[in-house]
């Protein structure tokens, strides 16, 4: 007999067999290569963790206690399958267009994409599949003890720590290779490639066991008939009930499970393997029922009284001796326990990690978590995380039911709890009406009377509900007995808690259904839902002799550019060996059209535009759906580049006014210095040639010699007087003046100004002036304030154009200290030229004699420099020149 | 024949010199030294030569030199023009607009009468 040390090391080999294939198909899958991996019959093969360790030891018992009723349990499943087309294909084709990563995802994107539903969808998914958990590593342990001695001297601390290290060895292994990469589509190929071995495993070591049974015990095929025959087991005694009960709760079951979801769904590569797999699968489950009953029969015949009839494919093996077929078959039933767990784990954490601990995580971390790169870890730490919890939970389940009761008993626990999935799925893929509170309505209502009536009276008597409220009902109610709710009686348990738990659920999720509205959302997604056939999502072909290749190419200019199309087009023709742009509208060249097209306005668009033109085939509501959906993304795309193009906008506006100021900043420099270098060369141009001519011309009569020379001199005394103004300017401009403060009397300032205005071009002015008003002394830079009064009355006399031309200067105090005015009664300055006179080289005209314009602007520099001002007011008989002067010049000498 | 210049200038002293310049060597000197009006005296007087001055009031003699040349009968009137502005982009924008000769202030007197007898031989 093979020791129990030799069987953990057998099966730690086992295991290590597993990782290897799992990992050399996942390297091989990441290498593009293996396209064998995906074909039909691995996907047929990994459909067969339905049999998990209740079916390889289960079935057995299950027959061996109730006759040919376990065959319900492989009933179910075919009839899915065999019905594939109905239910399969749309849920498969559903998935895989919404992109499902679990039954929780699915069920709550065909509600409005509700998070509540998902996690209530992924709540009841781990406490209905604890039990089933729990179930392998029973069985698990049951079947390591069975090797360690005789039944009763077992020791059941021992049999806990084997559970234990049985639960540990597969956590790791789902940690290893579930969590490993984290894909878009949450495939696993590694993972499925190892469950599709461990199908095969468990298959042969049942029909090892099943053959050696008929043909190695029994005898034969004759004799084994037989011994059914006389057995009470091969009587066809069908408790109606159940036998419609359990199937349905099978076919249930198989379609709501989340591994099953993952193997049939999530995991499915191409449609076209479902269709295969539609008969293969049923014949897998043939086969492994194949012996169930031989089995049973010979087991009970030759098994001692009150063995347990879970363990016969490994107990009539040993009892015979064939500790190697014990073995084998042990390698079976720990490959159905194994891959079961593996899958289940997996496809249970991915739903508590991403409808439960991301979105919390995601909320507690603020906006800025989605964006930084720590989400992977956090996702990869998530999935770890939901993978150890839901076998530690799996354990204690194990720990507290006390792991005796029948394994056919607690699998069926768990098929009732995932089967209240069943009316949100189905009504989800065929009801439009279904909504959203419907489904969490018919999911909590079916799910707690599961609990109630199924899964907490499962632990026994005073564990989870006491005897009493088991006997009489809580308070006392009768009808509230969880075994016999509403007073229905002598139902057997599991069809009682079938009938009343489905039949409530669908009763509520109707009802509510019915009674709510569903949201925009909602009824996008179930129109989607339920006529997903009607909108294909599989590639389709095109009419390709329908097309004109200009209209293609028309809107593919449109599209892409006319350039780019262009090239398109012609290394197309080129290739079909066309001369010219336009190729044949081969399928070929129409794809590699849509691809292209679709990189610019996405798929469906782009399908839509094309099929527009071909016109073969129609659009459909679906790829309007999906163009609306394309242009919402467009828009948003484009709504943030709108932004960005408005940012851009206001930068460009900052620019331009930057570089419209230095324009003007350099048109003035430009302006300053023609003014410059024409101020400067118009005297020099007399000089020079005057000059010349006195010095090259013979015989120049004395007036025209001193004339000339005269002009001479005149243009040099204004060439010095520009120079001296020009520095000046600069001088004041840079602020490097330094005023020379003295204190004098307004009165003598102006008399100064006045006598050096008349000596010059000033003579004909009459000058009024109120002397008593100019009492005034002042503290400031006399010579700079009375050139700004020179410059004025100078100014008046040259430009003043009266035909007596009058200047009155006042003096007058006002609220910030005081102000000289000068008024003369010539002609106003024109309205436009009043802003300019203060600048640089602004002259009203050329009148004879005038300057280079920039007296004025002395002016007002000076000005600031002694702290007042200068301005310009027209009057009705003439013009006012203001210099004001701030209090603290006029006061500081009083 | 006599030869007719009209020179067009608003500072009084080179008016002064360019005159007795011309004058000396037989030409009849008429001055004009208003830019806004100086199109329509030529059109009148119709010289054989202009002298032409940049900065003028009214009209800049940049804009009375494109008025001419639009004009097919002054589009080979010899003009020649100064200027004291002295940069570089208004020689290049005169030659472009088809001056005939373009001086910058202050010139010599050979120059200016250099530049006078090419332009009179080139007309002839």
């Amino acid at each position: 007999m093979t020791s129990i040390n030799q069987l953990i090391g057998i099966s730690l080999a086992y295991v290590a067999f597993l990782f290897a294939i799992a990992f050399f198909a996942e390297r091989s899958a990441a290498r593009g290569r293996g396209g064998w991996m995906r074909s039909p019959l691995v996907y047929t093969l990994s459909l067969s963790i339905y049999c998990t360790a209740w079916t390889f030891y289960g079935a057995v018992g299950y027959a061996a206690r109730s006759g040919m009723e376990f065959v319900t349990i492989y009933l179910g499943p075919s009839l899915v399958m065999l019905g594939w087309w109905w239910v399969l294909r749309k849920l498969v084709r559903i998935g895989r267009a919404q992109r499902a990563t679990s039954i929780a995802d699915l069920i709550s994107a065909r509600y409005g994409k509700s998070n509540l539903l998902a996690i209530v969808v992924t709540v009841m998914a781990v406490i209905g599949v604890t039990p089933y958990i729990a179930l392998q590593l029973q069985s698990v342990t049951l079947s390591l003890t069975v090797f360690s001695g005789p039944e009763g001297v077992r020791d059941p601390l021992n049999q806990a720590s084997a559970a234990f290290w049985v639960a540990v060895g597969l956590a790791l292994f789902t940690v290893l290779f579930g969590t490993r990469n984290l894909n878009a589509n949450e495939r696993h190929s590694g993972v499925v490639m190892a469950i599709a071995v461990e199908s095969v495993v468990k298959l042969v070591a049942l029909i090892a066991v099943g053959v050696f049974v008929v043909w190695g015990v029994a005898g034969g095929y004759g004799p084994m008939l037989e011994r059914i025959d006389a057995s009470p087991i091969g009587e066809w005694q069908m408790d109606r009930s159940r036998w419609v009960a359990l199937t349905a709760l099978s076919a249930a079951a198989f379609l709501c499970l989340p591994r099953m979801f993952q193997v049939l769904v999530v995991e499915n590569e191409n449609e076209r393997h479902l269709q295969i797999a539609s008969w293969a699968f049923p014949i897998y489950l043939m086969l492994m029922s194949l012996f169930v009953v031989p089995i049973a029969v010979v087991g009970l015949d030759l098994m001692p009284a009150g063995s347990n009839p879970d363990l016969f494919v490994l107990t009539i093996p040993l009892s015979q001796g064939q500790s190697g077929l014990a073995t084998l078959s042990f390698l079976g039933g720990f490959s159905s326990a194994t891959s079961m767990v593996i899958v289940a784990t997996l496809a249970l954490s991915t739903m508590v990690s991403n409808h439960v601990v991301m979105p919390v995580w995601l909320t507690t971390q603020g906006e800025g978590a989605q964006v930084s790169g720590d989400v992977r870890n956090v996702v990869i730490f998530a999935r770890r995380a939901s993978i150890l919890l839901i076998l530690g939970l799996g354990y204690l389940y194990y720990r507290v039911s006390g792991g005796g009761a029948a394994l056919a008993a607690i699998g069926l626990i768990s098929f009732v709890g995932v089967a209240q999935f069943l009316p949100a799925l189905l009504g989800g893929l065929f009801w439009r009406a279904a909504t959203h509170w419907g489904a969490v309505a018919g999911l909590v209502t079916g799910f707690a009377v599961w609990l109630y009536a199924s899964f907490l009276p499962s632990f026994g008597p005073d564990a989870a509900l006491s005897a009493s409220v088991l006997a009489d009902g809580p308070w006392g109610i009768g009808w509230l007995r969880p075994r016999a709710l509403f007073g229905i009686e002598g139902v057997d348990p599991t069809v009682h808690a079938v009938i009343w738990s489905l039949t409530l659920n669908t009763t509520m999720f109707i009802a509510v259904s019915l009674l709510s509205f569903p949201s925009p959302l909602e009824r996008l997604q179930g129109a989607q839902f339920v006529n997903v056939f009607e909108h294909s999502t599989q590639p389709r072909e095109w009419n390709a002799a329908l097309a004109a290749s200009e209209d293609l190419m028309i809107m593919t200019q449109r599209i892409l550019g006319a350039p780019e199309a262009q090239t398109l087009f012609r290394a197309e023709a080129r290739r079909q060996g066309l001369s010219g742009h336009l190729p044949e509208p081969t399928q070929g060249f129409l794809q590699t059209l849509e691809r292209e097209l679709a990189g610019s306005v996405g798929a469906a668009t782009a399908h839509a535009m094309i099929s527009q033109l071909v016109g073969g085939a129609s659009v459909s509501v679906q790829d309007l759906m999906a163009v609306a959906d394309e242009s919402a993304q467009i828009l948003e795309y484009s709504n943030q580049i709108e932004a960005k193009s408005q940012e851009l906008a206001r930068t460009a506006g900052q620019l331009r006014e930057a570089n419209e100021k230095l324009t003007a900043l350099s048109v003035q420099k430009d302006a300053f210095l023609s003014q410059i270098s024409h101020e400067l060369r118009t005297p020099m141009t007399s000089i020079r040639s005057f000059s010349e001519i006195l010095r090259d011309t013979d015989g120049l009569g004395q007036v025209e010699k001193t004339k000339y020379a005269s002009i001479i001199h005149g243009e040099a005394i204004r060439l010095t007087r520009l120079l001296d103004d020009l520095l000046d300017l600069s001088v004041l401009e840079n602020g490097q003046v330094s005023l020379n403060l003295e204190t004098g009397r307004l009165e003598d300032i102006l008399e100064q100004a006045v006598v050096t205005a008349r000596a010059g071009s000033a003579g004909q002015l009459d000058i009024q002036r109120e002397r008593t008003n100019e009492t005034q002394v002042l503290t400031t830079d006399l010579d700079r304030l009375s050139q700004v009064f020179i410059n004025l009355v100078t100014n008046a006399g040259k430009y003043c154009d009266a035909q007596a031309p009058r200047l009155r200067i006042d003096v007058e105090a006002d609220d910030v200290g005081m102000r000289v005015v000068f008024r003369d009664n010539g002609t106003q300055i024109p309205l436009g030229a009043r802003a300019l006179i203060f600048e640089k080289f602004a002259r009203l005209n050329d009148k004879e004699g005038s300057g280079a314009g920039l007296g004025l602007a002395i002016c007002r520099e000076i000005m600031t420099r002694l702290g007042g001002d200068i301005s310009y007011h027209p009057e009705p008989t003439g013009n006012a020149f203001v210099v004001h002067l701030p209090r603290d010049v006029a006061l500081a000498a009083q | 024949m006599g030869k007719h210049v009209l020179l067009v200038e608003d500072e009084t002293n080179i008016i002064e010199a360019i005159r007795f310049l011309l004058s000396r060597e037989g030409w009849q000197v008429d001055t004009h030294s208003d830019g806004a009006t100086a199109v329509d005296t030529i059109r009148a007087m119709r010289p054989d030569l202009v002298v032409l001055d940049y900065m003028l009031p009214g009209k800049s003699g940049m804009d009375i030199l494109k008025e001419l040349r639009a004009d097919q009968e002054f589009a080979k009137l010899p003009i020649l023009m100064l200027t004291a502005r002295g940069q570089s982009r208004d020689r290049a924008e005169a030659e472009r607009a088809g001056v005939s000769r373009f001086m910058t202030k202050p010139f010599s007197n050979t120059e200016v009468m250099t530049a006078v007898r090419d332009l009179v031989q080139l007309a002839q």
